[in-house]
């Protein structure tokens, strides 16, 4: 017998080309505090709290201490902290709860790609002996994704710019862009401004709740009925970059396939990688697939995958889903992939 | 609904050293995770999801190095994560992993924690520079000394004591093959004579940079029951974070240590830990903070910490033996620091730490902190299974 | 208020990585013009070759020699290189499967424009003038017609092998420190000292971090404190740290300045580095066009009680 476990609030920041007006803990501090508010919890009301940021896109060291200012942590609180994507953070926290350690959890995410050149820094996390020293950025590897499909017959140019152009219509008001965007130029080819994500700084935040405590805190929480993540072997080169195998096996473990979602917010940075998910999750044309306008809307690193599970869940929140699924990734192609799969109580 | 007992059934580390020139990052971790297994005698397709933590991503120049560790760990086609909390890392690390067997998410899992300080330099790492702030200081000695100081004030603590803890360590490493620092020719005098460095931290009441891994297969009852040896069985873990400085903030005796050592003994049920706890792996990475520890961790009365370290209670044949394997002091591969303090913990109840064998070791705390003395993990750690 | 405050700051560190036995055989090849791959349990030949096989998880250390040709396996066209890709000018990132390799190498194609670029196209090594056991002894891969190349049929094992690789990385930033200390910084460069009080439990934060930390809310009233203050603890520092040109010993205190509730960190200096005590009274010495107080002295006033300070520790 394990606990019911739901998302029962959400809050995000604009998502902006910059913040350098604001420090980190001056982004996040007021999406904490929109998203206690919703549930009306304070930080001593939350039973454990945990968050996820990275160092690389701070040029500093320990940089989630000073986030740490933000949740007025004293008393002191259970805390902990993954340098990952917030959807792990999430799993982390999901994990807690289902031990019974803690009724309610803060989870946040935030990060700020200003301050350094993005497609640079994340060129650190590749093989340090082989692929590294090359500095391939993070564009031209989506861009050898790309090419593998446009060659595998999967998808085309003109497939990849529709994908583009739909996300961008969200009526998302947080999303980054105003307005159309052009397919624009080439920045790797095959894949142009239109195919990548846009560069921001943001931050989002949500609350989870088990069983009786999420109704008390809820009108129709977003019941996780499965979570799961995986990870691929890391070097793109053994990889088969059409397909996404640890996505696929995250949703069979999360239940996603026994019984059809009609939603799905995908974290796919990249146009070309939302033809490669859509694959791996079986996701029918009946399915609202990113109705956020997803990551090519706003794509705040670190923050990016928490919002696709937090965007999914409002909607159940708001009755405009009975069953979604969400994605998070990781890593250089789609090398890691989380899978949430959300449900309303029936209307 | 109960938890699942987490068992730890299997504990490997490498020979912590300076500098492990003769392997890769993955040759690192991937000897202290083989070690682990084979305690186990565990294969890499026994092992469901793997949790790993380390230090700043900057000490090594890989950004979310689990990324290119998953196919070293055998995590291609699992779940595997990665904690970053500081010091206390390697701690939050193993009750991450620890809640995966609890909350009955996965039966069997490798928690792993390393650092491999020689790829760069810590105090590089640790100084990056930060424009409009004037620079001070360069590496943590400097940080902590002056919370020591206000320790020796606040206490009335001879000046001797530091020296005192770094000559048991120094001596306990002797006794563990895996230390970094074998200083065989150590006495109390070297170590009184050494020099100052940021005064009243001497240096040889500092920790060395070491390269490491420690490595755990944790798993659930059934785990266990199937293990080829004795099981160390978890009777509590908690962690607890203080913002890193605050008005009010007591930075000798931090109130988040106190709470997570209060949560810890009251899972596992203990009223004294003076009295009910057999030894203590405790995270001291400057002589000092084994008496500031044992008063925050509640085995000293306030001021009085420092008197069971003078009076030899803390001495590998003392009452409360405290950093057994000679700890922090001797063995720093930062990631990996808090974990090596767990797993140590855990050998003792398992009564297979060899040497440095606490005779009869029944209850061990293990600890870790990190940041400003605002992180702490901990977990108490048992030869028999919890009763609850 | 005024503009905000921003700098640029370089994080750049030369790595020193040590490489273990099957990427030092790999690395030591290129340095000879040969390239290895290793050969897992079940037969396949992984090219770069990886100490542990991906999908078992085995160790494998079989090296094998593979051709320097080799087909790609997807491309993509590079048109405006950035620091410290392979080449200056456009080219292709391509994976490219050498011959006799079962899996792909990532690395730069030179060829005249993405027209000369396809998936399955024919290529080879274009070896580095200067070799050093690394990665880049492959300066890129080149368009070839022709057969797979010639093994060298070789051992694979060389005269000093390469046992590590200096890798440095360089990554620059723009720091921008926020709201509020912003402010702080632009106080102090009129000398002033400006803290800022939480609405919520009215503790006076210097410096301010933007959120009172206990109660995770905005301080926005600026108070001033100062400049006096209260040693309350510090060391002396013996060693003498690379980037900082100060000179030791010298002493590092946490001051609790006049009207605010926690300390801050400064170094003391008028005073001989052994008579520094806590409780001793100081204010700020400013220098000409400094950011901060350069350090503290002694103001000649009786110490401060403990008592007086000893929450502020």
């Amino acid at each position: 017998m394990t606990r019911d476990i739901a998302v029962v609030a959400f809050a995000q920041s604009d998502t902006l080309r910059s913040t350098e007006e604001v420090s980190e803990v001056e982004m996040l501090m007021p999406v904490l505090h929109d998203v206690l508010a919703r549930t009306g919890l304070k930080t001593a009301d939350i039973g454990f709290t945990c968050s996820g940021s990275s160092d690389y896109l701070a040029g500093r060291a320990f940089s989630f201490t000073l986030a740490l200012d933000g949740v007025g942590a004293w008393p002191p609180i259970s805390e902990s902290h993954v340098e990952m994507d917030g959807a792990w953070a999430l799993y982390e926290a999901w994990v807690k709860l289902r031990t019974g350690d803690a009724d309610t959890a803060l989870v946040y995410a935030y990060g700020k790609s200003s301050p350094g050149s993005v497609r640079d820094v994340l060129t650190r996390q590749l093989d340090p002996y082989y692929v590294a020293p090359l500095w391939p950025d993070s564009v031209a590897l989506a861009a050898l994704q790309a090419q593998a499909l446009i060659d595998a017959g999967e998808t085309d140019e003109p497939a990849l710019a529709a994908i583009g152009a739909r996300s961008r219509a969200t009526d998302n008001p947080r999303a980054q862009p105003r307005g159309p965007v052009p397919r624009g130029d080439y920045v790797v080819r095959p894949l142009r401004t239109g195919d990548c994500p846009p560069i921001g700084d943001g931050a989002v935040a949500v609350v989870l709740a088990a069983g009786e405590r999420a109704r008390d805190l809820c009108g129709r929480p977003a019941w996780i009925r499965g979570l799961d993540h995986r990870i691929e072997a890391h070097s793109l080169g053994v990889r088969d970059l059409t397909d996404s195998p640890s996505t696929r096996l995250a949703a069979e473990r999360a239940g996603a396939f026994e019984r059809p979602v009609d939603t799905a917010e995908l974290h796919a940075p990249f146009s070309a990688q939302e033809v490669v998910l859509r694959r791996a999750l079986k996701l029918g044309g009946d399915v609202r697939v990113n109705p956020s306008g997803g990551a090519l809307a706003a794509n705040p690193m670190m923050a990016a995958g928490l919002a696709r599970i937090g965007e999914a869940a409002a909607r159940i929140h708001r009755g405009e889903s009975d069953r979604a699924l969400a994605h998070a990734t990781s890593g250089p192609c789609l090398q890691q992939n989380l899978v949430a799969v959300l449900e309303g109580d029936p209307r | 609904m109960s938890k699942e007992p987490v068992a730890v059934v299997g504990i490997g580390q490498t020979k912590h050293v300076a500098a492990r020139r003769d392997v890769s990052i993955a040759g690192l971790v991937r000897e202290a995770a083989r070690r682990a297994l084979d305690d186990a005698e565990l294969t890499w397709a026994d092992i469901e999801a793997v949790v790993i933590g380390k230090a700043p991503d900057f000490f090594e120049g890989v950004m979310m190095p689990e990324l290119y560790l998953a196919d070293a760990l055998g995590a291609v086609g699992k779940p595997m994560m990665r904690v970053h909390t500081a010091g206390s890392v390697g701690g939050s690390t193993a009750l991450v992993a620890a809640s995966l067997i609890a909350g009955r998410v996965h039966g069997t899992v490798l928690t792993l924690a390393f650092e491999k300080q020689s790829e760069s330099n810590a105090m590089w790492g640790l100084s990056l520079p930060i424009p409009f702030q004037q620079p001070l200081l360069a590496g943590a000695g400097g940080f902590f000394a002056p919370h020591v100081r206000a320790y020796m004030r606040r206490s009335g603590a001879p000046d001797t004591v530091g020296s005192l803890v770094a000559y048991k360590n120094r001596r306990n490493a002797l006794k563990n093959p895996y230390a970094h620092l074998h200083e065989h020719d150590i006495t109390l005098e070297k170590v009184q004579a050494s020099p100052m460095l940021w005064d009243p931290i001497r240096y040889s009441e500092t920790c060395p940079s070491s390269d490491g891994a420690v490595a755990m297969v944790l798993t659930d009852r059934a785990g266990a029951a199937r293990a080829p040896r004795p099981a160390a069985w978890m009777h509590g873990g908690a962690m607890r974070s203080e913002p890193t400085l605050f008005a009010g903030k007591d930075s000798v005796s931090p109130r988040a240590g106190r709470d997570c050592a209060a949560d810890v003994y009251r899972q596992a049920g203990i009223a004294d830990p003076r009295r009910e706890i057999d030894a203590v792996e405790m995270y001291v990475p400057f002589s000092w903070y084994e008496p500031m520890w044992l008063e925050n961790l509640g085995f000293a009365d306030v001021g009085e910490g420092w008197k069971l370290t003078e009076s030899g209670v803390t001495e590998l044949d003392g009452d409360l033996p405290v950093d057994m394997s000679g700890g922090v002091l001797s063995t720093n591969p930062i990631g990996a620091s808090g974990m090596i303090r767990f797993a140590e913990a855990a050998l003792q109840v398992r009564g297979l730490a060899g040497e440095h064998q606490v005779e009869g070791a029944r209850r061990v705390l293990g600890h870790a902190y990190g940041g400003g003395s605002q992180f702490f993990s901990m977990w108490l750690v048992g030869a028999e299974p919890p009763t609850s | 208020m005024s503009a905000v405050l921003k700098a640029p700051v370089t994080v750049e560190f030369p790595f020193t990585r040590s490489l273990g036995p099957v990427q030092s055989a790999f690395l030591t090849g290129l340095r000879e013009r040969v390239v290895l791959g290793v050969r897992t349990g079940d037969g396949r030949t992984l090219v770069p070759p990886v100490e542990y096989d991906p999908v078992t998880a085995e160790e494998i250390r079989d090296v094998v020699e593979v051709a320097p040709t080799g087909t790609v396996t997807t491309w993509a066209w590079n048109h405006a290189p950035r620091r410290g890709q392979p080449l200056a000018g456009p080219f292709a990132w391509v994976l490219v499967r050498l011959d006799g390799a079962d899996t792909a190498l990532l690395h730069a194609l030179d060829a005249p424009g993405p027209d000369a670029v396809h998936t399955g196209m024919r290529v080879r090594v274009r070896w580095a003038e200067e070799r050093t056991g690394a990665i880049t002894d492959i300066a890129c891969f080149e368009p070839y017609d022709g057969e797979a190349g010639q093994l060298t049929g070789g051992t694979g094992e060389f005269e000093n092998p390469v046992g590590g690789i200096v890798a440095p990385a360089r990554l620059d930033y723009t720091y921008s420190p926020g709201r509020a200390q912003t402010a702080y910084i632009n106080a102090l460069a009129d000398r002033r000292t400006v803290g800022e009080r939480c609405p919520s439990c009215r503790k006076v934060y210097v410096p301010p971090r933007g959120a009172c930390p206990t109660c995770g809310v905005a301080t926005e009233e600026r108070v001033e404190v100062g400049p006096g203050g209260t040693v309350t603890t510090f060391c002396i520092v013996n060693i003498k740290a690379k980037n900082l040109d100060i000179e030791v010993p010298y002493v590092y205190a946490h001051i609790a300045l006049d009207g605010a509730d926690l300390a801050l960190h400064g170094r003391i200096g008028g005073i001989p580095y052994d008579q520094v005590r806590m409780g001793l009274r100081v204010e700020p010495v400013w220098t000409e066009g400094g950011r901060y107080p350069d350090h503290y002295r002694p103001t000649g006033e009786p110490d401060g009680d403990y008592d007086m300070y000893k929450e502020l520790l």
